[in-house]
């Protein structure tokens, strides 16, 4: 039970770290200066529940840390989610994802704050907070974008096609959600889906976008360690000091 | 006859350090110079975003990651109170930006330097936020109300910044042989332009006795310059690295540091816009903004159709 709990706190720790990663290469990019705030905002809530996520995974396995997690640990040990990986494309694509994102995260943080085990609830009443305001500032602009101009609306149905394979992950249970389901921790990962989909659903369809047909798409998952080909630039990008130099510490 | 009269009163106020409001009556001339001074301050938070942004994504520690992150978004909600300051001048932001893009307006030469390694992490926040508080702390004195207001919750987290910067060089001075060669070579390439940050000589500054005149500026370029350079040379001895200056000690008679004569060439040249980050810059802010367009218009549009069917239930 031990190693499942470490791989599903990596799982919520590694998503949040590398959708952090994607927003702070975003830094000074976006359309508004009040949308830079917001989004680094959003950046810095994630990068704290990643650290403390991590921060339990390291203290589970001993003898490591968060640093180390984050810094020296091979890809294929990463648990992130394919979603969180993907590239920004453009503002759409930036919303789009993280509006898919916030409303799973709502849905879990909403349920792991009855975890029975105590760090993860705490961790997840603190996070619960943040994401709710993450999902209005992100349900506001999906209304923005559908409801705006011919072309905003084009391009938010672009990016929710293109994303919405990445959601099939969100929702499969493997082996750790099963443990963590079997001893209270955390709900299967199956048991979000109706009211995920249901959320996302009244938000798009009152926006006027198109919900995409459901696909089984031939993937091997984010969260089992088979990653999509961007998040190995991400980490030769986000590891290269601690690599270059190991003897240090910063 | 009348505009005279409204000056000798303007002047009084001043005198008498009583904060001009946007409503008071105002010299154009104190008008079109606070519009200048205020928006180049506010260009310089935005740009200053970029050459800390450049490093964000290889942040080498959660914590490191977080701060620099902290900080980024401090420097968008400065550029965001003094763009609003700018703004009771009666110029929009849209205009501040055109101008930025056009070239008219300018932001401190400074950032067109480029961050070279994660020690500039540490010398920017050392050093250029240094530098930039001691003009800042002199500026809460200024005499327009709204500028004034704002560098006073700008200096509370600018002192942060410094602190963490100077957190930075710490580490890596006490580090392995690699990191202290990092922060030396740092402190080399941002020691003289963090001196340029205060701009010409007083001799040589276009518009600085007006600007004392009425108290826009609190001190001359001479004198917060020194006054940077006293403190920070106590710094620097206390992390064991050496100022890229023979000539930098301490002097009796003064009790303060002499220095070198400063390169204005290179002042010059870099604020003329051949530095190595000027076009990088520029041209990063005006994508951003252009890319940016459609977000705009759909925001615009949507809020009017709001508007639209709020007016029609």
């Amino acid at each position: 039970m031990k190693n499942e709990l470490i791989d599903y706190c990596l799982r919520l720790g590694d998503s949040s770290l590398i959708l952090s990663h994607r927003i702070a290469e975003y830094c000074s990019k976006a359309p508004i200066l009040e949308e830079d705030l917001a989004i680094t905002n959003v950046g810095l809530d994630l990068l704290g529940q990643a650290e403390n996520f991590l921060t339990y995974a390291a203290e589970l396995k001993g003898d490591t840390t968060a640093d180390l997690l984050t810094f020296k640990r091979r890809e294929g040990d990463f648990r992130c989610l394919h979603l969180v990986q993907t590239p920004n494309t453009d503002f759409a694509f930036i919303l789009a994802r993280q509006f898919l994102m916030d409303c799973y995260h709502q849905i879990l943080f909403s349920k792991l704050i009855s975890s029975e085990d105590e760090t993860i609830l705490g961790i997840s009443k603190k996070a619960i907070k943040e994401v709710n305001y993450h999902l209005d500032r992100s349900n506001d602009w999906i209304k923005r974008l559908g409801l705006g101009t011919t072309e905003s609306n084009e391009r938010l149905q672009n990016a929710v096609n293109d994303l919405w394979m990445y959601t099939d992950e969100l929702f499969i249970d493997n082996s750790t959600d099963i443990a963590m389901n079997k001893n209270k921790i955390a709900p299967l990962s199956s048991n979000l889906k109706s009211d995920w989909l249901e959320m996302v659903e009244s938000a798009l369809k009152f926006s006027e976008i198109k919900i995409p047909q459901e696909i089984r798409y031939s993937l091997r998952y984010g969260k089992d360690g088979f990653h999509t080909e961007y998040l190995g630039f991400i980490l030769a990008e986000m590891q290269h000091l601690p690599l270059l130099y190991p003897d240090a510490t910063w | 006859m009348e505009n005279e009269k409204k000056l000798e009163q303007f002047q009084g106020k001043i005198d008498a350090n009583i904060k001009i409001e946007p409503k008071d009556w105002m010299p154009e001339k104190y008008r079109q110079t606070l519009i200048r001074q205020i928006s180049q301050h506010a260009h310089s938070e935005i740009i200053g975003m970029q050459p800390e942004g450049n490093w964000l994504t290889r942040a080498p520690s959660l914590r490191a990651k977080k701060i620099l992150m902290a900080k980024i978004q401090d420097e968008a909600g400065h550029g965001l109170y003094l763009y609003c300051a700018a703004e009771t001048l009666g110029v929009k932001r849209e205009q501040f930006l055109e101008w930025l893009h056009e070239g008219k307006a300018k932001y401190s030469s400074v950032f067109n330097y480029p961050t070279l390694t994660w020690a500039d992490m540490g010398a920017v926040g050392w050093l250029v936020d240094g530098a930039a508080i001691v003009n800042q702390v002199s500026l809460q004195g200024t005499s327009y109300g709204p500028y004034a207001r704002a560098m006073v919750k700008i200096c509370m987290e600018e002192s942060f910044h410094q602190r963490q910067g100077f957190e930075i060089m710490v580490e890596l001075a006490k580090g392995t042989k690699e990191q202290k060669q990092m922060a030396q070579d740092a402190l080399n390439r941002w020691w003289w332009p963090s001196i340029m940050m205060f701009g010409p000589h007083d001799s040589e500054s276009a518009h600085s006795n007006q600007s004392l005149k009425w108290k826009i500026k609190r001190a001359s370029n001479d004198e917060l310059r020194q006054s940077y350079i006293d403190k920070t040379i106590e710094q620097g001895h206390h992390l064991g690295l050496t100022f890229p200056d023979p000539n930098l000690k301490f002097n009796e008679t003064t009790k303060h540091y002499d220095y070198s004569p400063i390169d204005w060439d290179e002042f010059w040249n870099v604020v003329k816009g051949n530095g190595a980050g000027n076009k990088l810059r520029l041209k990063h802010h005006i994508k951003a903004h252009e890319d940016g367009k459609w977000v705009r218009e759909a925001a615009k549009s949507y809020s009017k159709k709001m508007n639209l069917s709020k007016k029609i239930a």
